[in-house]
């Protein structure tokens, strides 16, 4: 009893005192013992003594709350079963791990090992974690770098009650970063929307958050307009009103703008998973004129194969998907160098033959990938400099794993341009597409041309499955899934130009993004589809005919 | 002269010994199949349980659908990869049919509208339900539907020339669109359930293995029929255009034929014949529902037709008997080994026999008139070219 | 010469037919398995087939039923719905089987029924599913929508304080009808509907970027928002990819799903996703002796230590015992003296509560409310007091209010209390 008291004694000081002045708070003493003994009540605690807990922690102003908040949120707070002690632990346990690498609370230095059924997780919910999150923000606020201090008056500005309006007040007058101050102002202004603030405040608030984009401003500000049941306003001043209506319209008129942007930069994105998927068809389709129905098989390894570099090198995730683009390139490269010798060689000249055969070798290959990883997805893990969004403005953002696909998209096809156009091979292959016949008398190895452009396509093929396994399911279903769109692309943009294909997929991104709002999204598949039907009926040579000599021999 | 020669033609199709087999082994089925489902007690060997009945019935179907790719595969050289849509289509029809027969034995009792759409808070039927109720009118629309869609298609696509890989290539995007559409709960085709839980057809209780044997006679009779429509038709004047367009499709339109109508007109006839394919299959298996507009389905039926061997008819029909049965077979004895086994009979059968199963049996016995391994079907690109700044 | 060769080939075709037709020896009671092992559901529905294999087994090690051996018959219906009922055919009249294991989705359900209910056979049906159904001949060992969707809404809107709601679906029927019953729920709950938005996308729709920029607009708006995600199978990890890309977080915008549980995320990468919420009536992280012994056999069986349980698992866990007890207590494997056995048995479920048939053909199910851990494995964060009888008909939607299921007393599964009449498959 008496250690209980002596437990508790401090606290209930530190609790009077921060509900007298929120400034003395961090200045109090605490001792590591306290600390430890406030730790330890998080062993057999409810989730809302929890809170409790944790909020008594980020008031004590211990130096290493933060670390064991940041565990808590990353699950790695544990207590040892034989000797109730917590810890934290280096890293988060993995479904095979076997023990942990413990680290001392205190010291915060490491403590050894523990096997992992000798150790229990303190376990966390979303509240827990808003409240931690929360937590760590007010600690943010004196941080030295000024993103970080943005980023804790972001957090805090989640959750605007009384006691955050004060810390952002106080932080407001010692803040020296302008970027801060402006959204420490901004925050300040939404809270000063919810109070019943005089006129004065609230124009002024209003005027602050002219012009800005987040939906909650324009929430606020269109509250100030409402109409109580009898129909009066519930706002007294018409000048408040006024403004309010004119910010209002001055948010709606750039969402509105912002959102076109947003929309066409959504459409290029998927016109881009379009373009990478349809390129390496372009060539051994649109250039050989060979109906590889495989060619979403190819892709599938290509994301396999992702997986399996990812399996073989656990601890660079990071650059994992860097290597995987060449490894990719070369498995699926060499599978269609197989297919081609072994089965397109003696199909050549009978593309409907080819199809056929094609789409034998994709059930086998969707059935081998069955046998040896399982019916099940596999996990590839998103890199951590590709998660995470680009966020222009409130209203426009764009995810990173997007950007790059758009970009790395951009580049395979320019690499391929390039390769058909300044190298030698690129030069045969082009020689043996416009005249087979002419080109082996000029000395071309026909042959092993076609096993390159093959080759070369399937390649392809396989980096835009790295691309996929990026943003979808890596499956034994994945091939099929594309290969229509994939067919569509080229044969809209024109066989035999690979430009086409670069356009004809970014029309249909576009085309779709602009239909899905206003139809939905299937019903936007299905326009499209029809409006291909219909266009290829009307121009079966899609949208870049060949012209000139090559036309000829159409 | 011609009349006379017609004839002929019609009694040389009869005299080839291929088709008297086919017809032989379809009376069998005809009269076999329901004497030993009904009349041969269970516990006896030769019994043919419901079950057998059903697979017999399924397969049937699929031999019409297979016969209804041949004959513009085979015989004119379009490869429809979305022929299972104008199957599906026939089925739909069917199926609503079905469902309206339901009546107020549904799930939820509610006499005119299908249990679907009760679920959905629809409160009345669509328009295009109307008429349903009557057998003629959906009988009249299983002929209809698939055969519309056929006619727009083919007119725009033969119309504007589409030919080879892109004619097939644009039948998948059909059968995809359609697919999609029909997924949606939306459009008011009970979506990804479809149709289901039929009660009864005609007033006939569509459980009791009596109205099965009868729609088995029937399927087999309707193959029949068609089997011999398709050799007249491949027999006739217009079916010489036909295959003359398979083989080259500018050296017939030179001699002076309007390409385009012989193409659409068979190509309607074949999506007619699908059509009823499909309006057969669902009283008989039961479901109807959008996963039979896969582009897939599509592929594999012409896959039938290629592994029996295309342009004889019959071996259309066999293939898709053989394919078939070795699905029913291998999906419960080795589960894992279908698709390497149905992968491997796609690329052997194109690489090894090019004139399918019936290939193999010697020259003889089989008709003359049709080699289609010999000729070039519609080639859509010969020479690829690739311009970068073109 | 013609004719005989006419001869030959009617009496081979005699013989391929029946092939089909000669029973086998009788000296085991065959159990099917109704599974997908190819195709789109081979992905959920091996691990099931798999799981009914290991009860066989552990069922023979115990000696047999009713002093047989059991024998498992497994068929692969292919991910094809017309194949579910031609496979229900021949498990039913060639294999003669006693039981059925099987199927996943509702569609594969509703293609076999109607084989079900003329054979007369029995089929315990293990997935989550829309309810409205109430077949006699099947036992559904999933959860209808009050025992999953319904708890979960009252999580998020009690415990969290949830105010407006995403109902984001696969356009397929278990989708539609949970989110009208959901919609149905929260507006008599007092939610405006301007604060609910539902929408629908296809089978394996990938491109999710416009829906969760939307999603993300749509939470950021002063109110707390929730998504409850009815998306099947292969969309989901595109779906999750993006709102883990999109960086929202389990704290302000929870995503709580209904298709998604350990097997499902063993296909993705869970570390960004921690916190999000799924409910189910079992989870793999449950510490419960029967569940520990459920999971090392299952580890032993598969030989793989690294493999998930999951809820489906669970519920052919439960249908297989109830089953077994039923044949004990009927003394035989006779179709209709089980199925009359079946109502009022209970066996223990996995997490320390008890499942009993129900006279409507469900049966009873606590419901489990778990937040994704980084491990791939779900914490839970909240339960309901006991367990919760399965409904057919849901108290939420108006057309189901006057319609009970009673294989009992009513011997019907849609009879209307307001006319009296039974509508489905006993129609009169």
């Amino acid at each position: 009893m008496r250690k209980f008291l002596l437990r508790i004694y401090p606290w209930v000081i530190a609790v009077l005192v921060s509900v007298g002045g929120q400034g003395l708070v961090y200045s109090l003493p605490s001792s590591d013992a306290q600390f430890l003994a406030k730790l330890g009540e998080l062993r057999d605690a409810t989730y809302a003594d929890k809170e409790k807990i944790i909020e008594e922690l980020g008031a004590s102003g211990h130096p290493n709350v933060r670390a064991v908040l940041r565990a808590m949120l990353e699950d790695r707070l544990y207590f040892r079963n034989n000797d109730q002690n917590i810890f934290l632990v280096k890293s988060a346990a993995q479904g095979d791990s076997t023990s942990l690498d413990l680290i001392d609370p205190l010291t915060l230095k490491g403590a050894g090992s523990a096997s992992i059924d000798n150790l229990t997780e303190i376990g966390i919910n979303n509240h827990l974690r808003r409240v931690c999150e929360t937590t760590l923000a007010r600690f943010g606020l004196s941080n030295p770098d000024a993103s970080v201090r943005l980023d804790a008056v972001k957090e805090i500005e989640k959750s605007l009650d009384e006691t955050n309006v004060a810390l952002l007040r106080e932080q407001q007058a010692v803040e020296t970063s302008s970027r801060v101050r402006k959204q420490i102002a901004i925050g300040l202004a939404l809270a000063a929307l919810n109070d019943q603030s005089d006129s004065k405040t609230l124009r002024a608030a209003i005027a602050t958050l002219r012009g800005n984009l987040d939906p909650a401003v324009r929430i606020k500000l269109e509250g100030l307009l409402e109409k109580s049941p009898d129909g009066s306003y519930l706002e007294s001043d018409a000048e408040v009103r006024a403004d309010a209506a004119a910010a209002i319209k001055s948010i709606d008129h750039w969402r509105t703008f912002f959102s076109s942007i947003e929309t066409l930069v959504f459409g290029l994105s998927e016109g881009s998973v379009l373009v990478l998927i349809a390129i390496g068809l372009a060539i051994t389709f649109g250039v050989m004129g060979v109906i590889n129905m495989a060619h979403g098989e190819l892709m599938m390894l290509g994301a396999y194969t992702t997986y399996v570099v990812q399996v073989a090198m656990p601890l660079h995730i990071g650059s994992s998907v860097l290597v995987a683009i060449p490894a990719a390139f070369i498995v699926s490269g060499l599978t269609g160098i197989l297919i081609e010798r072994t089965v397109i060689r003696v199909l050549y000249g009978r593309p409907l033959e080819t199809l056929l055969a094609t789409f034998g070798i994709s059930l086998i290959l969707q059935q081998l990938v069955r046998s040896i990883f399982t019916a099940l997805n596999r996990s590839v893990e998103t890199p951590a400099w590709m998660s995470g969004t680009l966020q222009v403005n409130d209203a426009l953002s764009m995810t990173y794993v997007r950007l790059y696909v758009l970009i790395f998209s951009l580049v395979v096809f320019a690499m391929l341009v390039l390769v058909l156009k300044f190298t030698r091979t690129g030069l045969e292959i082009r020689a043996v597409a416009q005249n087979r016949a002419m080109a082996r008398a000029m000395g071309v190895r026909s042959e092993w041309v076609d096993a390159m452009t093959f080759g070369l396509g399937s390649g392809i093929a396989g980096v835009a499955g790295v691309a996929l396994s990026q943003l979808t399911n890596v499956g034994p279903n994945l091939g099929q899934a594309y290969i229509i769109d994939s067919f569509l692309v080229v044969v809209f943009g024109g066989v035999g130009n690979i430009w086409g294909s670069l356009v004809g997929g970014m029309c249909m991104g576009i085309v779709d993004e602009l239909l899905e709002p206003y139809s939905g999204a299937v019903l936007a598949k299905i326009i499209v589809l029809v409006a291909l039907i219909l266009f290829i009926q009307r121009r079966p040579q899609g949208l870049f005919p060949p012209t000139g000599r090559a036309a000829e021999s159409q | 002269m011609t009349t006379r020669r017609r004839y002929t033609l019609w009694v040389s199709a009869r005299r080839d010994p291929g088709t008297r087999w086919f017809l032989g082994g379809l009376v069998l089925i005809g009269v076999a199949v329901p004497v030993l489902n009904l009349a041969v007690p269970a516990s006896s060997p030769f019994h043919v349980s419901s079950y057998g009945l059903t697979l017999i019935g399924k397969y049937l179907c699929y031999a019409l659908l297979a016969l209804a790719v041949d004959l513009i595969w085979g015989y004119c050289g379009i490869l429809s990869l979305g022929h299972a849509a104008f199957f599906a289509l026939g089925g739909y029809a069917m199926g609503m049919y079905l469902m309206r027969e339901i009546g107020p034995r549904g799930v939820y009792g509610n006499p005119i509208l299908p249990d679907f759409m009760v679920f959905l808070n629809w409160k009345k039927l669509p328009w295009f339900w109307y008429g349903f109720n009557h057998f003629g009118f959906a009988l009249l629309m299983m002929l209809l539907a698939p055969g519309l869609l056929g006619l727009a298609f083919g007119w725009f696509a033969f119309r504007s020339r589409v030919t080879g890989v892109y004619l097939s290539i644009i039948t998948q995007a059909l059968t995809y669109a359609l697919m999609l559409a029909f997924f949606r709960n939306d459009t008011g085709f009970g979506g990804n359930n479809g149709f289901t839980d039929f009660k009864d057809i005609l007033g006939f209780d569509l459980r009791s293995d009596g109205v099965h044997d009868v729609l088995v006679v029937i399927s087999a009779v309707v193959l029949g029929v068609s089997y011999l429509v398709c050799r007249k038709i491949v027999a006739s004047r217009a079916g010489r255009v036909i295959q003359a367009i398979r083989d080259s499709e500018t050296r017939t339109r030179f001699l002076g034929y309007r390409v385009e109508s012989f193409k659409l007109w068979v190509f309607v006839f074949s999506t007619v014949l699908a059509g009823i394919a499909g309006a057969l299959y669902v009283p008989q298996i039961g479901i109807i529902n959008p996963s039979e507009f896969s582009p897939i389905n599509s592929i594999e039926v012409v896959i039938w037709v290629a592994v029996g061997g295309r342009g004889t008819l019959y071996g259309a029909v066999a293939g898709a008997f053989l394919v078939n049965y070795a699905k029913t077979l291998f999906t419960t004895s080795f589960p894992d080994a279908w698709y390497y086994a149905l992968g491997a009979l796609f690329v052997l059968v194109t690489l090894l026999l090019p004139r399918g199963i019936i290939g193999l049996i010697p020259n003889r016995a089989r008709t003359r008139e049709a080699d289609p391994s010999s000729s070039r079907e519609g080639v859509g690109i010969k020479d690829g070219r690739y311009q970068p700044h073109s | 010469m013609k004719f005989k060769s006419m001869l030959v080939a009617s009496s081979l075709l005699v013989a391929v037919i029946a092939v089909g037709g000669v029973a086998r020896a009788q000296d085991t009671i065959k159990v099917g398995v109704l599974h997908s092992l190819s195709g789109t559901m081979a992905i959920s529905e091996t691990t099931l087939k798999d799981t009914i294999l290991m009860m066989v087994d552990e069922q023979n090690k115990k000696g047999g039923l009713l002093g047989k051996k059991l024998e498992a018959v497994v068929v692969d219906p292919a991910s094809n719905w017309p194949l579910f009922a031609e496979k229900a055919h021949e498990l039913l009249e060639k294999d003669k089987v006693a039981v059925v294991f099987g199927c996943w989705t509702s569609v594969s359900r509703k293609s076999v029924l109607p084989v079900f209910e003329k054979d007369d056979g029995l089929l315990f049906y293990p997935v989550q599913y829309e309810g409205e159904e109430s077949s006699r001949n099947v036992i559904y060992t999933g959860a209808a929508p009050n025992q999953q969707a319904i708890p979960a809404v009252d999580y998020l809107m009690n415990e969290v304080g949830v105010k407006r709601w995403v109902l984001e679906g696969t356009d397929y029927v278990y989708p539609r009808t949970t989110n009208k019953i959901l919609e149905a729920y929260l507006l008599a709950k007092g939610v405006k509907s301007s604060n609910i938005s539902i929408n629908y996308t296809p089978f394996g729709f990938s491109d999710w970027q416009a829906r969760v920029a939307f999603i993300k607009k749509f939470g950021s708006e002063g109110l707390k928002t929730a998504v409850v995600s009815t998306i099947n199978g292969d969309a989901n990890v595109p779906f999750y990819k993006e709102l883990a890309n999109e960086k929202i977080s389990a704290e302000d915008i929870p995503v709580v799903a209904f298709s998604v549980g350990e097997e499902e995320l063993s296909g993705l990468d869970a570390r960004p996703l921690v916190g999000h919420l799924a409910a189910w009536n079992y989870f793999e992280s449950i510490n419960t002796p029967a569940n520990r012994d459920f999971i090392n056999e299952w580890h032993a069986y598969i030989k793989n230590p690294k493999r998930t349980t999951n809820d489906p698992m669970e519920a052919h866990y439960i249908g297989f015992n109830l089953w077994v007890k039923a044949v004990q207590k009927a003394g035989t494997t006779n179709v209709d003296k089980v199925i009359a056995a079946l109502p009022g048995l209970e066996t223990p479920n996995l997490t320390g509560g008890i499942a009993k048939v129900l006279p409507n053909h469900h049966i009873t199910k606590p419901v489990y409310i778990g937040e994704v851990r980084a491990d791939g494995q779900f914490s839970v964060v909240w339960k309901t007091k006991g367990e919760v009888p399965g409904d057919a008909w849901s108290k939420y939607l108006p057309e189901d209010k006057t319609i009970v299921a009673d294989w009992v007393t009513l011997n019907c599964g849609n009879y209307n209390t307001a006319t009296k009449k039974c509508s489905g498959q006993n129609y009169k």
